[in-house]
């Protein structure tokens, strides 16, 4: 039998997945990576990972997790897919434990939960608050081994430029561009996952890691590969402001019983440990007494930019609010929440079990992605796969915390086997393809690269970046206004037309990272485009999706996914139906039980 | 001493492995909390110099910008530390920034370490499970020794530890303090343990444990506070107990 062979883009916690997957299955696969894949951003996930293991006998069940997911997305995704990755997910932690992750631990040995967001269940599995790095580093191990037994192949230090696909419309490969000596090769594939994450970028500053801007994603989104429900960003609520970076302050820490609040006199000027209980507003606990610090995200978000913009009720005047775990013993703090309170300590010299944090929303991640089908995360386009982060299927408008982990496993674990029996169901591979195929496509990106670099811009890249980061903050994260998100796809396009004059400071042909980024910069703003005009397009609001004009949930117009298209080098919106088979519709709400 | 409002950076530079290094320095608005990625930034923003020469942006490796993914590792006024948490506040000027000198040089400040991946290869830094398919829950752990394993278990390849190693040199290719506490860390799971022996075997081959010189600058130098030579010292008295065993038995 003809052996298959599978590429997987992205070596974060999906495409780590799939790739073990595969060469379980005994088949080879090539790993590209930008990043040595150990730096991958999902070494940044703190809090932890949704299972409803029922640990602490509280009745929780799988069916509950579901449910939990489907109301805190607020009826967006299609359910089967969901009901399967919560079905799943029990047996994923044991998986994780087995491959030695550092779980926190209860007295008997097994394995603490702790709660989340969105859920009245301890349901959560943590390693300290570093848990997307243990997990990363246990599916790494595994794939390290596996490329020393010579069934992954890894490619790092490459970045991914564009799909091969032929005449037929079947992606064949791909073309990337080895980031040292800049060569831009093609390399032939029966099937190509792509695991290529967030898109943090597009907005400037987020709690993204350098390497999430969407190039992969956009550029595939340009041969093709639909893009659904891309207006539904999450801003997570609790981030440290910082000018490179918005500093994730994990949900954890109201998890372990951390508490949002404000001085009641925005004047009060005293040190907030002096500020008494009574002269203290914890708005959430106030506005939500159900949940308490423990909304879903979107919710958060927009008790806090209310507390700061309507009532001006920030600390001292200014965007933040505390987030406080001085009551919280040293002993539990350090045990449970080290990490991130690390991070706060390094990064502003302020000892956080001693003072409250002061935080402040931030772009944290994408509900929509590529399109994939609700069977094998599929794309439209045949051989072409996708999982983790950079597709759309598990999170709805709203993406429950520590559900993401479970979603990149589950998605990469489904992803690596499909791929491998698609490959098998060819009856021609890569290896008919005509090497003309994969020549054209290399010419077209040299020629790419070559447009960029040739010294006839004006235009730096750094600067066009800053200005797209800036509108797409301001216009298309928390609050939506049609008329502002208007002006934002009007400075986009401006934005772009500059791209066209670009001056690359930079001209030489090794390691010139900013090549690199000048071409992630031009996927980066058509993938803004598809953010704001979908945005513009869907008047309701709907988990993380907020207009103001259009204030409550439109299930008669909206329960339906958005899948951008493009065509003929311009952005198409279609809309399809959501697949509630399971789980009826009802109101969201958090103030009192569901 | 700089005026207040600038901040003055010296970076040493090359243009590929085998360019030979030269410096150039830049002066840079202040503003507060800057940090070292926030000059690097400004510098690809305006790649001019302080003399007023155009230059070109400055390569370095960086993703997590919360010291988590480990790439941003350089010397910074002559220390082994990661940029994005080296604070410009907290700095003396001018603020001097150079690579890793015991890895290969890739351009600038951006450094080769791929030496540490394949060390990990070597010493088999992993559980070698049966498969990913449904055999249950792992072993159950006591707390006691979670919380001894798991600060181990953030070591980020960061590669500082081998920086200030004076083992690591062009004539010793120690393998370093980071690998070796690896394999306490998966000598001291119970599926791990049943394959200590052979991890300890690849620890004791040539550039092994035993060139450990006992400096003690690792465990100064890590920016995870991991307990570097508690690991050594406990990885070194296995390697004997295992020698030993071997010698009577052999």
């Amino acid at each position: 039998m003809r052996q298959p062979k599978i590429i997987v883009v992205g070596g974060g916690l999906a495409g780590l997945m799939a790739t073990i997957r595969i060469a379980e299955a005994g088949v080879s696969v090539d790993l590209f990576s930008i990043v040595p894949v150990k730096r991958s951003h999902s070494v940044c996930a703190q809090g932890g990972i949704n299972a409803a293991k029922n640990q602490k006998g509280e009745g929780d069940t799988t069916w509950k997790h579901f449910d939990d997911t489907i109301y805190g997305g607020d009826f967006l995704a299609n359910q089967p897919l969901v009901r399967r990755m919560c079905e799943a997910a029990p047996g994923i932690i044991d998986l994780l434990d087995r491959m030695g992750v550092m779980f926190n631990r209860t007295p008997e040995g097994l394995l603490d939960y702790r709660r989340f967001g969105g859920t009245m269940y301890h349901r959560t599995a943590f390693a300290g608050a570093t848990t997307g790095q243990q997990l990363l580093y246990a599916l790494d191990e595994q794939v390290r081994r596996h490329e020393s037994e010579d069934r992954v192949k890894k490619y790092e230090g490459q970045t991914f430029l564009s799909a091969v696909i032929d005449g037929g419309g079947v992606c064949r490969g791909i073309c990337a561009m080895d980031l040292r000596s800049m060569e831009v090769k093609t390399y032939p594939a029966d099937a190509v996952i792509f695991c290529t994450g967030g898109i943090g970028a597009i907005f400037g500053r987020s709690t993204n890691s350098v390497v999430c801007t969407g190039s992969a994603q956009s550029a595939l989104f340009q041969q093709g590969v639909d893009y659904a429900n891309g207006e539904f960003i999450q801003v997570h609520p609790t981030a440290i402001p910082g000018e490179d970076k918005l500093r994730l302050m994990s949900e954890s820490a109201r998890g372990e019983g951390g508490r949002v609040w404000v001085p009641k006199n925005p004047a009060d000027t005293r040190p907030a440990r002096s500020i008494p209980e009574a002269e203290r507003f914890y708005f959430l606990e106030d506005w939500y007494p159900k949940y308490g610090n423990l909304v879903p995200r979107d919710i958060a978000t927009r008790a806090i930019h209310r507390i700061v913009y309507q009532e001006r009720l920030g600390i001292a005047g200014q965007a933040a609010v505390y987030l406080d775990v001085t009551h919280i013993s040293r002993e539990v703090l350090d045990r449970k929440l080290e990490g991130i309170l690390e991070i706060y300590e390094k990064f502003l010299g302020v000892d956080p079990r001693e003072e409250p944090m002061k935080v402040f929303p931030a772009m944290h991640y994408t509900m929509g992605g590529m399109w994939v089908n609700s069977e094998d995360q599929a794309t439209n386009v045949p051989g072409i796969f996708a999982a983790g982060e950079c597709e759309y299927q598990y999170h709805g408008a709203n993406r429950l915390g520590a559900n993401s982990l479970v979603s990149c496993i589950f998605g990469g674990g489904l992803a690596g086997p499909a791929a491998v029996k698609y490959a098998r169901s060819l009856e021609k591979g890569a290896e008919s393809t005509s090497t003309g195929v994969y020549e054209n496509e290399r010419k077209r990106q040299e020629e790419k690269n070559q447009a960029l670099i040739s010294p006839d811009g004006t235009e730096n890249p750094m600067t066009i970046w800053r200005e797209l980061g800036d509108v797409m903050t301001e216009h298309v994260t928390v609050t939506r206004i049609n008329k502002d998100l208007q002006t934002a796809d009007v400075k986009i396009r401006e934005l772009l037309e500059r791209y066209g004059r670009i001056n690359l400071s930079d001209r030489t042909k090794w390691s010139n990272q900013t090549l690199n980024f000048a071409r992630e910069l031009g996927n980066m703003l058509v993938l803004a485009r598809v953010v704001t005009l979908g945005a513009l397009e869907r008047n309701e609001s709907r988990g993380a999706h907020y207009k103001p004009d259009f204030p409550e949930r439109d299930d008669a117009n909206w329960l339906k996914t958005t899948r951008a298209k493009w065509r003929n080098g311009e952005i198409r919106f279609g809309y399809e139906p959501v697949d509630i088979s399971q789980i009826p519709p009802r109101a969201r709400r958090y103030d009192a039980a569901k | 001493m700089p005026d207040a409002k600038e901040v003055i950076v010296r970076v040493k530079r090359q243009v590929s492995p085998k360019g030979t290094p030269y410096w150039e320095e830049f002066a840079l608005p202040w503003r507060p909390a800057m940090n070292v990625i926030i000059c690097l930034r400004d510098i690809a923003e305006n790649p001019v110099t302080r003399e007023g020469q155009r230059t070109t942006p400055i390569s370095y490796d960086s993703n997590c910008l919360e010291e988590v993914c480990g790439s941003c590792a350089m010397l910074i006024n002559g220390k082994a530390r990661m940029a994005c948490s080296a604070l410009v506040d907290k700095l003396d000027q001018p603020i001097r920034l150079e690579p890793f000198s015991k890895f290969p040089v890739v351009r600038d400040l951006a450094v080769d370490r791929q030496f540490m991946f394949e060390s990990l290869k070597r010493v088999k830094s992993w559980i070698p499970i049966d498969g990913t398919y449904d055999l249950g829950e792992g072993p159950r752990m006591a707390p006691e020794t979670q919380e001894k394993a798991y600060p181990l278990s953030r070591c980020i390849s960061c590669g500082s530890c081998l920086e200030v190693c004076p083992q690591v040199n062009d004539n010793n290719k120690f393998i370093g303090a980071a690998i070796i506490s690896q394999v306490r860390l998966f000598n001291m799971h119970p599926t791990g343990a049943m394959h200590a022996k052979e991890r300890i075997a690849a620890l004791m081959e040539p550039g092994g444990i035993q060139d450990c010189a006992n400096a003690q600058n690792c465990v100064k130098a890590c920016p995870k506070d991991i307990p570097l030579t508690e690991s050594i010292a406990e990885m070194n008295r296995q390697a004997w107990k295992q020698a030993l065993v071997g010698w009577l038995v052999g």
